[in-house]
């Protein structure tokens, strides 16, 4: 990697450097604008050339690590490759130039792969009607609890007040339970990774709206008790939500609606490969039951003998109503969409298969360097979780130290610290498109970071060395807020 | 295989490793009755040629047309290199970047893209992108609440001028939390919220919400508006076309004050193709004051143990994965390869080319109203200044007029019958730098031929 100082873009702008080859000059200004309401002083925009552009953004992406150029086991983000087919055919002129307010009519193409996405994601959930837009997890989970939160109103069931989340839960359920107006209590997490069933029974309760779930969950295991769980739930007359961020690991192998669940959120960007971009976009699709099925998101794409159209709010009078300007991240469900089909229904299976063959002989090779896994007894998921808690007593190193000398190793670090309740921990997902070669070299480079820190802790908590940066101060940057560059 | 490199004998070795004798073992913690049925409904998986031919047949039914639709989604050229460079698997392929050492490139690019957007709006910072102009909004009045501590009532004013299904979206993910959402009705005159209508001694009001350009096209009179709000106590939530900021005056200015305290919209115009809705991205800028109460990821610049200047996602106490139920929002995933694009396309336009896209999608819009006015029967329904989009009064129902232009190749603008009816036949036309003199008059000759 480079380890060069790059400067920013506005450090290469020159006054009057004026690139207008892009779009036409306006002729004959008209402008009707009032003066007192026009801009006195233009933005500072970079003025830069074409090329000054091209080189300098070229060179900041050659300071990423991406699932392009790294094995990139992120525990609970399902890093596998984006195939550029998705990315190529999505981006075919007919999609890209559609405005979304143009007629149905104009649309057929558009509309026609957003049904067949709809019954393919009905399919591998088991769950009897999917809205697409949702335009990321998070937003998936506050449609989800919302639906609960519409159902319970609409049998005016208004006193339930609380949501119950597991202590493993991704952060973002209890923060949607919040948006919803809901308070949250945490369930414990028994010894072998499975939700406290005891503890559930305990505050389970007439006040519960429903639960969040991700099963498997943030553990890296399956949770074998969940039919009881929905039982329990539901006859309290709590929904269950489920949390699809590790749908990759069941996929066709079992569907959530026949595990109990009302609801389920899908990551599209994770289980159906569309590309994470750096921090997105994604698209958070929510599959409902039955009973949940007044109540989606709208828009939803329906069909009758004049072809695809828009479901809204005349067709789904209780519906929770609209989360996006259009119809959500249309571009991405195209791209989970080719995925699908370049898949079928055997390839869909076969993701499940290969990530958790992955997963277990990785957590297999791993334990047999000697590392300590937190839940050595059970088979591993399309995940699993190391513990560096022996590492950090004896040797002093911690989990953020293994990530950090990992990059020099030229991986990305896995998940560290989450979930919470495991001390010292890598969240660990190597995804099913990583061949057994990357594998075996990663478990050599963990073994390598173990021997030094056994025979030279320092070294390595300084670790990075070979990045364009060494370790970066966060404390700083959060005490001496710095977010903008200050032109002069 | 798809996607999968194991050979078999790669795969019998990783079981032996294991100690399992098949994959199916490996799920023999799963009871054996959740066991799914095969998939019925996907299709048997094809190859990248059969594939490629069913999307091209699908995308070429999407028919092409001169299009004068805008209504919260803005055509616009983008220049080559914008997505060139936006799909370098580098910055296509990267997850949010949480190991900052190995994720300088995407923080940086953020860093630049936080500088730019509060150099676009005039405000102190901005976070690092939401999902959608019409969330943005909902994301900004939950935030508003939060940080006016004066504030008790949770009462947000929202123009009727601000986009319809922005309202709509807000109500959709606020109505939780015990705020309510009054209407601010506009002077169907001059389609714009009259800053005299409003009241002398309105009470306690947490925020008012300013569009600019509202959704009509037409410019508010953001200065009184602000100066009225922030008297009264309110918070100013402007939501803007960043397009039109290179043109009017930004929120950061608005008022005899400080200006507004959140502003937020759609970055869709700013190098996002139309692609039926998505993805685009949401911005949010806000008054230092205010940084601690945003939600979303902001990237902070800082040093590393050798005093090299890097960056890194700061103020992370803010979010879900710290704060959890106390987070500011749940947002996760954000659009960050929007932002990327964004970022490219505001370095390659530059201070003169975005002010002379806005000043030619402005003088199109003009142009073509003027044209379309000279027809018999058309008029322009309001007399305020608009930036790239206007509002026209039709002699027939507008969907019969918009069906009948569509068959002559033009999609001539959003029908505002539904949801503004007190308007009539009315039409919301926009025209921005993509259009050229032949393509206006092709609208009003098929107009001309519609209505003849």
């Amino acid at each position: 990697m480079h380890d060069t100082h790059t400067p920013l873009i506005f450090e290469h702008s020159r006054p009057g450097r004026i690139n207008n080859t892009h779009t036409q000059r306006s002729t004959a200004q008209t402008s009707i604008i009032p003066d007192a309401m026009l801009r006195k002083t233009p933005p500072r925009l970079p003025e830069v050339s074409e090329m000054d552009a091209v080189r300098h953004y070229t060179r900041l992406s050659q300071k990423n690590f991406s699932i392009d150029t790294h094995f990139y086991p992120l525990g609970s983000c399902t890093m596998k490759h984006n195939p550029r087919a998705c990315n190529t055919l999505a981006m075919l002129p007919g999609f890209l130039s559609r405005h979304p307010l143009s007629p149905e009519q104009h649309g057929q193409g558009y509309l026609s792969c957003m049904w067949d996405l709809q019954e393919i994601l009905k399919d591998v959930t088991g769950m009897t009607a999917v809205s697409l837009t949702p335009m990321a997890g998070a937003q998936g989970e506050f449609a989800g609890v919302a639906m609960i939160r519409a159902y319970h109103d609409a049998n005016n069931d208004t006193t339930r007040s609380e949501i119950l989340v597991p202590d493993a839960a991704h952060g973002t359920n209890p923060a949607t339970a919040t948006m919803c107006g809901y308070a949250t209590k945490e369930i414990p997490t028994d010894a072998n990774g499975d939700v406290d069933v005891d503890a559930l029974k305990a505050v389970v309760g007439p006040q519960t709206a429903g639960i969040m779930l991700t099963n498997p969950s943030t553990l890296g295991v399956f949770d074998r008790r969940i039919k009881e769980i929905a039982g329990i739930v539901h006859k309290a007359g709590g929904l269950l939500y489920y949390d699809g961020a590790n749908l990759n690991a069941i996929l066709g192998k079992v569907k959530p609606g026949d595990m109990g669940f009302d609801v389920i959120h899908m990551n599209l960007h994770k289980t159906f490969s569309t590309p994470h971009g750096g921090g997105g976009p994604g698209a958070g699709p929510v599959g409902v039951s039955e009973r949940l099925k007044p109540f989606m998101p709208i828009p939803v794409v329906g069909k009758n003998d004049n072809g695809y159209y828009w479901l809204t709010e005349k067709d789904l009078p209780q519906s929770i109503g609209r989360l996006s300007a259009f119809m959500g991240n249309a571009g991405v469900l195209l791209r989970a969409y080719i995925y699908a089909l370049l898949l079928g229904r055997e390839g869909m299976t076969r993701v499940a298969d290969y990530a958790t063959l992955n997963a277990n002989y990785l957590m297999a090779k791993l334990s047999q360097a000697g590392f300590d896994m937190a839940l050595p007894e059970r088979r591993a998921t399309h995940e699993f979780i190391l513990t560096l808690k022996r590492q950090a007593k004896e040797q002093g190193v911690t989990a953020m130290d293994f990530a950090k000398r990992l990059l020099d190793y030229g991986f990305h670090a896995p998940t560290t610290y989450f979930p919470l309740i495991v001390p010292e921990c890598l969240l660990i997902e190597p995804t099913e498109s990583e061949s057994k070669e990357t594998l075996d070299a990663f478990v050599e480079a963990m073994a390598a970071i173990q021997k030094e820190a056994e025979s030279d802790a320092q070294t390595l908590k300084g670790a990075p060395y070979t990045m364009p940066m060494r370790r970066l101060d966060d404390v700083k940057a959060a005490r001496e807020l710095d977010l903008r560059y200050k032109q002069s | 295989m798809p996607f999968i490199p194991h050979t078999e004998n790669d795969t019998r070795t990783m079981l032996d490793t294991i100690g399992a004798d098949s994959i199916e073992d490996l799920f023999d913690e799963i009871p054996a009755e959740l066991r799914a049925q095969p998939l019925s409904e996907v299709p048997a998986g094809r190859n990248e040629m059969a594939v490629s031919r069913l999307l091209q047949a699908r995308a070429a039914q999407d028919i092409q047309a001169l299009s004068f639709l805008g209504a919260g989604a803005y055509e616009h050229h983008i220049p080559a290199a914008v997505w060139e460079l936006t799909t370098r698997g580098e910055f296509y392929t990267a997850y949010t970047p949480y190991q900052a050492e190995a994720s300088q490139g995407t923080l940086q690019l953020l860093y630049e893209f936080q500088t730019m957007m509060t150099e676009l709006t005039a405000m102190d910072v901005s976070n690092a992108s939401l999902y959608d102009g019409a969330s943005a909004l909902a994301e900004a009045v939950l935030m508003a609440v939060r940080a006016n501590r004066k504030s008790k009532s949770k009462r947000i004013l929202i123009p009727t001028t601000v986009n319809p299904t922005y309202r709509s979206v807000v109500n959709t993910i606020v109505r939780h939390q015990g705020i309510q959402l009054e209407l601010v009705n506009y002077d169907t005159q001059s389609g714009y919220i009259d800053p005299a209508s409003l009241p002398t001694d309105p009470g306690d009001i947490t925020a008012l919400v300013i569009p600019q350009p509202n959704f009509f096209g037409a410019l508010e009179d953001v200065d009184a508006l602000t100066d009225w709000a922030q008297a009264h106590g309110a918070l100013v939530i402007g939501v803007v076309n960043p397009t039109a900021m290179a043109l009017i005056t930004p929120p950061g200015e608005w008022g005899n004050g400080t200006g507004a305290d959140i502003v937020c919209g759609e970055g869709q115009p700013l190098g996002a193709p139309l692609s039926s809705g998505g993805p685009y991205f949401g911005f949010m800028c806000c008054a230092q004051k205010h940084v601690r109460q945003m939600p979303g990821r902001i990237i902070g610049r800082t040093d590393d143990i050798e005093g090299k200047t890097g960056y890194v996602l700061t103020l992370q106490a803010r979010e879900q994965h710290i704060r959890r139920s106390k987070a500011t929002s749940n947002i996760c995933t954000n659009q960050g390869l929007l932002t990327t694009a964004a970022t490219i396309y505001l370095s390659l336009m530059g201070p003169e080319g975005l002010r002379q896209t806005a000043e030619h999608s402005h003088a199109n819009t003009h142009k073509l109203a003027e044209k379309l006015c000279a027809i018999k029967g058309v008029e322009k329904i309001f007399n305020r200044p608009c930036f790239h989009e206007t509002v026209l009064r039709l002699p027939k129902p507008a969907n019969e007029i918009l069906s009948a232009l569509d068959t002559q190749g033009v999609l001539g603008g959003f029908d505002l019958s539904q949801t503004y009816p007190e308007l009539g036949n009315a039409i919301l036309v926009c025209a921005t730098e993509t259009k050229t003199d032949n393509d206006l008059e092709q609208y009003a000759t098929a107009l001309r031929n519609v209505l003849a």
